[in-house]
């Protein structure tokens, strides 16, 4: 179908573009919102994919949590903008593009036998329902040891983000 | 194909219009009922020529005012994120009613028409993720306007919701414990039961602590008092919309508003079953009705709450949110996993 | 119907935009982006491998991957946080008190 594809295009447009100005932007900031811009872009992907609940998860977990995380301590630091950009090893970002043109090429080269084009007939699978019981039978041990790792993460955070003294 | 395009844009345009009206007559709603608390008239002058109509076009007079006010950008303010900010808070506001039912079928130029926009099986994810991304609007407001004021304002505000938000969401886990699904349709069709009065709230009586807890994290969410530091007036002037003016703060408004409907919407889906009462399903006309009462009840008691709490501290707001709120949702959760466990 | 080759194809596009960040970006929160980019990108080929093959694996795969992106980002940001206090730069290049 072609409405599909024209979709496609255009949240695989604005995905792509907001990831570019995010290495384009000097202030953190606009960096942080063009990630959210991706990050809405991708969500989209995810439902046409049937990825229902990811997609929305997605958006709460990144976009509503993680994001607002990375904005909030921008906003904290509001660190001065003229600052002087020491680099020491200057040399080094320029040999990043063609490595990167190199790691296109390579990733395009490994996908190019790849030719499924048809979602399967079964639409269950992105449902809540399908991913909470996979979750709580197959994925137990994994999604137990996600809770301890939450936590570590919680006690390191503050562990780490206290000032001396407190 | 088409006739479904068409009755979807049909549909989102009435929910518009209706909402948008809707947020007028809340704001001379709450200067009726402030007035009525502190025993005063309240605005009753502005009516069509000589007939005053209790005030009744003191909405329009306002949205006059505020349109002819002049537009301000402050000099060192980032000029296109100082504009974008009111969008990005009004426009998740708008986007959360689509999902939200407010009817069962009617039958209209023989067509049935099903009284919802659209019905997804994560429609309550997507309600919670809009609430989430709405944040984005007040931060963005404090941070690129250059004030001190509206910088703290939006801080304030991103760490309230964030906080406020676990509980939010441990709350509706109770519910969804109950319902055993996400889709807000099927959630409102299974309270449908005894004359359309088996309401949550009525069916499970576990759920009223839950609701009280969802009522009060709502509250924060959409930043109304006893929450409003973001816009604590004594402190920070007006918090993340100090600089704003004309038809941007306008738009703050809007949407603080819309946040409150949609948070009675919310709790009256979840525990005060949606559109069903009594005679509803001999008469679907009732069902928007039912729905528009109480959800109107449920406004007026955060009203109510405004005009009686006085503001909280930020220390006790969060030691509230974290010591208190939340684990009270989590205690709820494993009560009513217990109970549902042991349920013949 | 949108083929494969094509997700993974954006896929593997912005996980590259991201390496590329993570090497020519000297602002530590910056970098920290472009890796949240680099797990959105592989998040994104894990969809569209579980939305063609019908298995259900991918998509935990990425609630998973999530929550690890939640934990990554408190850790790091309270790193950032303390670094900038100590030195009240940002910038990777000055913290350097480690190397010999």
């Amino acid at each position: 179908m072609q409405a599909e594809k024209a979709l496609f295009i255009v949240f695989a447009v604005i995905a792509v573009a907001s990831a570019l100005n995010i290495l384009l932007q000097r202030n953190p900031l606009y960096s942080a919102l063009s990630l959210i811009g991706t990050l809405l872009a991708l969500s989209a992907l995810y439902v046409m994919l049937r990825g229902q609940f990811i997609a929305a998860l997605q958006i709460v977990v990144y976009a509503g949590a993680i994001m607002v995380l990375f904005v909030f301590v921008i906003m904290l630091l509001n660190q001065p903008k003229d600052q002087p950009q020491i680099e020491k090893q200057k040399g080094l970002r320029y040999l990043a593009i063609p490595l990167a043109g190199l790691m296109i090429a390579e990733m395009f080269y490994v996908l190019r036998p790849i030719h499924l084009s048809t979602l399967p007939a079964d639409q269950s699978v992105g449902t809540t329902w399908s991913i909470g019981t996979a979750l709580f039978t197959d994925y137990l041990l994994p999604f137990e040891v996600t809770s301890v790792l939450i936590l570590m993460a919680v006690v390191g955070a503050m562990v780490l983000a206290r000032r001396e003294g407190d | 194909m088409t006739n479904l395009l068409l009755e979807w844009l049909i549909k989102t345009i009435i929910i518009l219009l209706i909402l948008l009206t809707a947020v007028a007559y809340v704001t001379l709603m709450e200067r009726k009922v402030m007035a009525w608390i502190q025993l005063r008239v309240g605005p009753n002058r502005v009516g069509l020529g000589k007939f005053r109509l209790w005030g009744l076009m003191q909405p329009l007079a306002d949205a006059l005012k505020m349109i002819f006010k002049e537009d301000i950008v402050p000099i060192q303010a980032n000029y296109w994120l100082y504009i974008a900010a009111p969008a990005l808070s009004l426009i998740p506001a708008l986007m959360t009613f689509i999902v939200i039912p407010y009817g069962s079928t009617i039958t209209l130029f023989n067509r049935t028409i099903e009284l919802h926009v659209t019905r997804m099986n994560v429609g309550l994810l997507y309600v919670l993720a809009l609430t989430s991304v709405g944040v984005y609007g007040i931060v963005l407001a404090g941070w690129s306007s250059n004030n001190k004021y509206s910088l703290m304002g939006g801080l304030r505000s991103s760490a309230q919701m964030i906080s406020y938000e676990l509980a939010l969401g441990l709350s509706i886990v109770c519910v969804l414990l109950y319902a055993g699904t996400l889709d807000l349709v099927d959630i409102v069709n299974a309270q449908n039961g005894f004359h359309g009065l088996a309401w949550n709230v009525f069916r499970y009586p576990l759920l009223i602590p839950v609701f009280i807890i969802f009522y009060i994290a709502s509250l924060a969410e959409t930043n109304r008092t006893p929450f409003d530091l973001p816009e604590a007036d004594s402190e920070l002037v007006a918090g993340y919309h100090t600089e704003y003016s004309s038809m941007k703060f306008v738009m703050f408004q809007m949407a603080e508003y819309l946040n409150l409907i949609t948070a009675s919407s919310i709790s009256t889906t979840l525990f005060f079953g949606g559109w069903n009462g009594p005679f509803v399903g001999r008469a679907p006309y009732l069902g928007p009705v039912y729905f528009m009462i109480k959800v109107l009840g449920l406004i007026f008691l955060a009203m109510w709450i405004r005009y009686t709490v006085p503001r909280f501290r930020y220390d006790q707001l969060m030691r509230f949110g974290w010591k208190f709120l939340l684990p009270a949702a989590i205690v709820n959760i494993i009560i009513s996993s217990t109970v549902l466990l042991f349920r013949p | 119907m949108v083929p494969l080759s094509w997700y993974l194809g954006l896929s593997a596009l912005l996980f590259t935009i991201g390496a590329v960040g993570v090497f020519i970006k000297r602002n530590a929160i910056t970098i920290f982006l472009c890796i949240e980019l680099m797990l959105n990108a592989v998040n994104l080929s894990f969809v569209s491998l579980s939305g063609f093959f019908g298995d259900v694996g991918g998509q935990l795969f990425v609630f998973i991957v999530m929550t690890v992106a939640a934990a990554e980002a408190a850790v790091g940001l309270a790193i950032i946080i303390s670094i900038f206090r100590n030195r009240e730069s940002l910038n990777v290049d000055e913290v350097d008190s480690l190397k010999l």
